[in-house]
């Protein structure tokens, strides 16, 4: 494996400076940086191959085509899906879960019918959900957690019953940094013929995602928060799903013939990608893949536990910090707040620092209101980060501490 | 550098401890500024000339930052409010807190401070 110095020189934006600090980058939960390659990645396709995919005749739409259609294997294989069928491409998990919300909703949802999520979800797995409820006459069920912000699997079982139609729910916490059992969450809504949707916005840049292994229906996440650029994701479908649910978008490339009577639409999995997909974001995402994949996905996930451990312990250090979400399995994001004060000054002295925290709900209210706060400050580390940044972070807490005492 | 800004934020929590702290009764939804990150009341007390404002925040910078606008823009006709420019924000190196974007408010606060004086000035009117 590569060593840290050569990890943090793939990535330009880490040798800059912040208010004439070094950059110290903990807002990793938000987006993550890319590496040189997946730049590099990004510019070829500008510079040497740009033609519209699927369209023209010509040598550059058929490289474009080509490498876009590489990528598809690409994440196929990254998360073990079976067919390339069941790999769609989207703008980003927002854009994958109101898509099989809206398609779901069309297909399967009756007045009265039941949709499971969690406490801990972010907004994107709330709303497009909670739109449809409202369309369609449906309830949103909701599974519980506790103190240390794990859900509560018991209330999980009793939720689950003959008028549930899917359980969509996070596989990491983005607010908290909890991990949720979803092997559980799946195997019991299984055993009851319910599909599940996992939201790996949070889970697939900390380690080995296998769909297959999991047996989740649906896996939607960002390429942004997996070293790749903005503007591209994924979703995933099982194909009996992906090929019985109707398309959440209509537009080019995605019908099969089009008359003002009636359109038949493409075969899978262009019949959910509408429209001129971001291809070249779609290759990048392919180079980025490669890069986590040549760094080695254990590795990441051993080096963000033992990022996880420092700075838990750290951080716990403090006096009169306290670090909300408490639960055995975490992600390497750690929620705080200092005694008397608020997360906005922490944030703004932090950030005159060189240190990039997120503070706010992190548009995960309805966490926020489970222990009566309204908002934290969020630091989310992955395996570019060092200890060395951690000593930094909590020596500017102390800082903030003096500050505003 | 580092002491620069540290003094400006100093400054600004210094002057967010001068604040002419609001009413706790008009410490409601109907005086909350939407648009912050940290929760302001501003609050505008008009005697027919003058527009008084008191306000108060949970963040203690953004109380500073709500003090310091207090100090220009208090005691004002409502005419001086609205026509007042605010290039000492740029001067004193808060040009970064002005952004639209930014979640801290101050472009928020001066909004519903010129708000404030278009309503009173036209009631007076």
């Amino acid at each position: 494996m590569k060593d840290i110095a050569e990890i943090r020189a793939d990535f330009p934006i880490l040798r800059r400076q912040v208010y004439n600090r070094p950059l110290i980058y903990f807002d990793n939960g938000a987006t993550t940086q890319k590496p040189q390659s997946v730049l590099d990645a990004v510019d070829e396709v500008y510079e040497s191959y740009n033609g519209n995919i699927h369209r023209g005749v010509h040598f550059l739409s058929d490289m474009s085509s080509e490498a876009y259609e590489k990528a598809r294997e690409k994440v196929k294989s990254f998360i073990n899906a079976d067919k390339r069928e069941e790999i769609v491409f989207t703008s980003g998990t927002t854009c994958s879960i109101n898509g099989i919300a809206f398609s779901f909703g069309e297909r399967y949802i009756k007045p009265g019918d039941e949709i499971i999520l969690s406490r801990l979800e972010h907004h994107a797995n709330i709303v497009p959900w909670q739109m449809m409820c409202e369309r369609k006459g449906a309830v949103l069920r909701v599974i519980p957690i506790n103190d240390n912000g794990e859900i509560i699997l018991e209330e999980y079982y009793k939720l689950l019953s003959s008028k549930t139609r899917l359980v969509s729910v996070t596989q990491a916490s983005n607010a908290l940094g909890t991990v949720l059992p979803i092997e559980k969450i799946i195997n019991a809504a299984h055993s009851v013929n319910v599909p599940v949707l996992i939201d790996g916005a949070q889970g697939i840049q900390h380690g080995i995602v296998d769909v297959k292994a999991m047996d989740s229906d649906f896996y939607v996440f960002s390429g942004h928060k997996i070293y790749g650029p903005a503007g591209i994701g994924i979703l995933y479908g099982k194909e009996k799903w992906l090929s019985d649910l109707p398309p959440f978008q209509g537009g080019g490339d995605m019908v099969d013939k089009v008359t003002f009577e009636k359109t038949t639409y493409n075969e899978l999995p262009f019949k959910f990608e509408a429209g001129t997909m971001n291809y070249p974001a779609a290759i990048g995402l392919a180079s980025a893949l490669d890069y986590v994949l040549s760094i080695g996905r254990e590795n990441i996930a051993v080096r963000e536990k033992d990022l996880l451990s420092y700075a838990t312990e750290r951080l716990s250090g403090i006096k009169g910090l306290k670090i909300l979400g408490d639960s055995k399995d975490k992600i390497s994001t750690i929620s705080f707040l200092l005694k008397d004060i608020h997360q906005y000054d922490t944030g703004m002295i932090l950030d005159k620092m060189g240190i990039a925290v997120r503070t706010g709900t992190h548009c995960a209210q309805p966490v926020m209101d489970r222990y009566g706060i309204d908002g934290t400050v969020r630091a989310s580390f992955c395996f570019y980060n060092t200890k060395e940044e951690i000593d930094v972070l909590a020596d500017g807490i102390e800082k903030v501490k003096s500050m505003f005492a | 550098m580092f002491e620069d800004w540290m003094d400006k934020y100093n400054l600004l929590i210094d002057l967010g401890k001068e604040l002419p702290v609001i009413d706790p009764k008009y410490k409601v939804k109907d005086f909350l500024i939407e648009g912050c990150q940290s929760k302001v009341w501003l609050h505008p007390d008009f005697d027919g000339k003058l527009i008084t404002f008191t306000a108060d925040s949970d963040a203690i910078i953004t109380r500073g930052i709500v003090a310091l606008l207090i100090k220009v823009l208090s005691n004002r006709t409502p005419e001086e409010i609205l026509n007042s420019d605010l290039y000492f924000i740029d001067k004193i190196g808060l040009r970064q807190n002005l952004s639209p974007t930014r979640s801290n408010g101050l472009l928020s606060m001066v909004r519903q401070m010129k708000l404030y004086a278009m309503a009173l000035d036209a009631i007076k009117k």
